[in-house]
């Protein structure tokens, strides 16, 4: 079943546009990854569905246009993003952080779901009344996926988790992301410079070059396709 | 050390509205970023709204609580009218903005209910009681009181509900707010709002104790508050009701104890701003930006 779904989506920073008409999709439950350089227009992609970019063309999740709708109304459909940098509060403690994130809920049950991601982050649970400022970089980006999954999200949409972390700890977070997607069936649609580690736990791919899709396809076709490995993957 | 006493108490009383004003300019400023220049001007309004009400019969806690509802409303409308096309861009612009409401709202204050000065009843009876030599009058008494159960509302507000955790993740990160479903706008305007509302209350605590109403009433206090704020660091409410107090007991303890400095006690707070910004630009419960990338 198609969740997302964009076509033609067309958007861009003032008089410069930076996506030219890209089309694409994520299906429930899925993990899919974008690749491609700098300036490509990945982070815009995932900016123009969240809703902090005007944007035209479509793009529907669940069957609701996400098109030039605020920020706050797509995240109660369901849409956690995970921005460029990670967005913590960093005056906040990590647990206000864990709550923020599901500011969008009516239901009782979160401090319940705080305990759950304590448990799937124990370093959260020591450091719950610190702020989450003074985490590290591997810390703060455990907490950034924590508080996405406190909304309950059916599709998180994350830029660049690996970024500033160390090799190893970027590892034990794919591994985690993986977990997530599988045991929990959230989809999830990535953006990632680290696109060897991506596609391996992405069940497809595209490529993304000056705002326009130029390749797509599974993981592995995407690993062994030669002009993407000698252009993205560095290879 | 009576005398000593008595001028502290004094300070004290005028440094509970110092610290009432300084915590609305604090209130404005940890969302936006931006000092609000106009504050005292759109608290003079509301205490110009105050003694209309009072003038129209009204008894003066209830026409204190009205002012205060139509300075919330009032604050929410300038924020999404006149503060919101220019929120985002540059600070100075935003300054200029709010210098320009100073003037407006002076000028409006005087339009709308004259120039002749007016009098404005205290919402606290005249007595006053005698403790082991000391007068306490019910004025500071009141004051103290109000303050402390603005401090507890506050405090309730900001750290203990679920509104209140909005409001300081707006303060602390506008665009994730956004991201996890907070209107960040309403946020802003509820800052404002409840800073006017302040600024309402303040307006009328003070005005009482000065011999009468008039379109500059409110413009000395300002500077005191601004001085509160600045050191006491202009992002913390906890700050602000420290720095606050501490003015307004420097203030008449200069009053009473340096003759140089009698009746140019205004360099006071001028001093004091130099300093902390010289100093301790934070201020003294200011937040240090300290982050690991």
């Amino acid at each position: 079943m198609t969740l997302l779904d964009v076509s033609g989506l067309v958007a861009g920073y003032g008089p410069v546009q930076v996506l030219h008409g890209i089309d694409f999709t994520v299906d429930a439950g899925e993990a899919v990854v974008v690749l491609g350089a700098n300036g490509a227009g990945k982070t815009t992609t995932l900016r123009a569905l969240s809703g902090m970019l005007h944007c035209k063309g479509s793009a529907t999740f669940d069957g609701q246009s996400l098109v030039n709708r605020a920020p706050s109304a797509i995240a109660r459909l369901g849409i956690a993003h995970v921005p460029q940098g990670r967005g913590t509060f960093t005056e906040l403690t990590v647990e206000e952080n864990l709550r923020l994130g599901a500011y969008a809920r009516r239901d009782k049950e979160v401090d319940a779901d705080i305990d759950r991601w304590f448990d799937v982050f124990p370093r959260l649970r020591d450091r719950s009344d610190q702020n989450a400022g003074s985490m590290s970089g591997g810390e703060q980006q455990m907490l950034a996926i924590a508080r996405a999954m406190m909304a309950r999200p059916r599709l998180v949409l994350l830029d660049e988790p690996s970024l500033g972390l160390a090799p190893i700890i970027t590892q034990g977070l794919f591994a985690q992301l993986a977990e997530l997607n599988r045991e929990l069936g959230v989809a999830l649609l990535i953006v990632e410079q680290n696109a060897m580690l991506a596609l391996s736990i992405a069940s497809r791919g595209y490529v993304l070059e000056t705002g326009e899709i130029v390749a797509t396809g599974t993981g592995t076709e995407l690993q062994e396709n030669d002009e993407v490995r000698r252009a993205y993957l560095g290879v | 050390m009576d005398l000593f006493l008595s001028q502290l108490l004094n300070g004290i009383g005028n440094g509970v509205v110092y610290a009432s004003l300084a915590l609305a300019l604090v209130l404005i400023f940890r969302t936006t970023g931006f000092l609000n220049f106009a504050q005292g001007e759109m608290a003079l309004f509301s205490t110009y709204v105050t003694w209309q009400l009072t003038d129209w019969g009204l008894p003066v806690v209830a026409s204190i609580l009205i002012s205060m509802a139509l300075a919330f409303i009032m604050g929410v409308v300038i924020e999404r009218v006149v503060i919101r096309p220019v929120e985002g861009g540059s600070p100075l612009v935003a300054v200029i903005v709010t210098l320009g409401l100073f003037l407006a709202f002076n000028s409006i204050s005087q339009l709308i209910f004259g120039t002749e000065s007016k009098v404005l009843p205290s919402a606290f009876p005249d007595s006053s009681w005698d403790v082991g030599g000391i007068r306490i009058t019910a004025q500071t008494v009141g004051l103290m009181v109000v303050l402390a159960a603005e401090c507890l509302l506050l405090y309730w507000l900001l750290q203990r509900t679920k509104l209140g955790l909005a409001f300081r993740a707006v303060s602390s990160n506008a665009e994730s707010s956004k991201l996890v479903g907070i209107s960040v706008g309403s946020m802003l305007a509820l800052g404002w709002g409840l800073s006017a509302a302040l600024g309402a209350l303040a307006g009328a605590m003070v005005v009482p104790t000065t011999p009468a109403l008039t379109a500059a009433s409110l413009q000395a206090v300002l500077v005191y508050s601004f001085a509160g704020a600045a050191l006491g660091g202009f992002d913390s409410p906890l700050g602000a009701v420290v720095g606050g107090i501490t003015i307004g007991v420097a203030q008449a303890l200069t009053i009473q104890y340096i003759d140089p400095l009698n009746d140019i006690e205004l360099v006071v707070p001028f001093a004091l701003i130099g300093l902390v910004l010289l100093f301790r630009p934070s201020g003294l419960f200011g937040r240090h930006v300290v982050e690991r990338v």
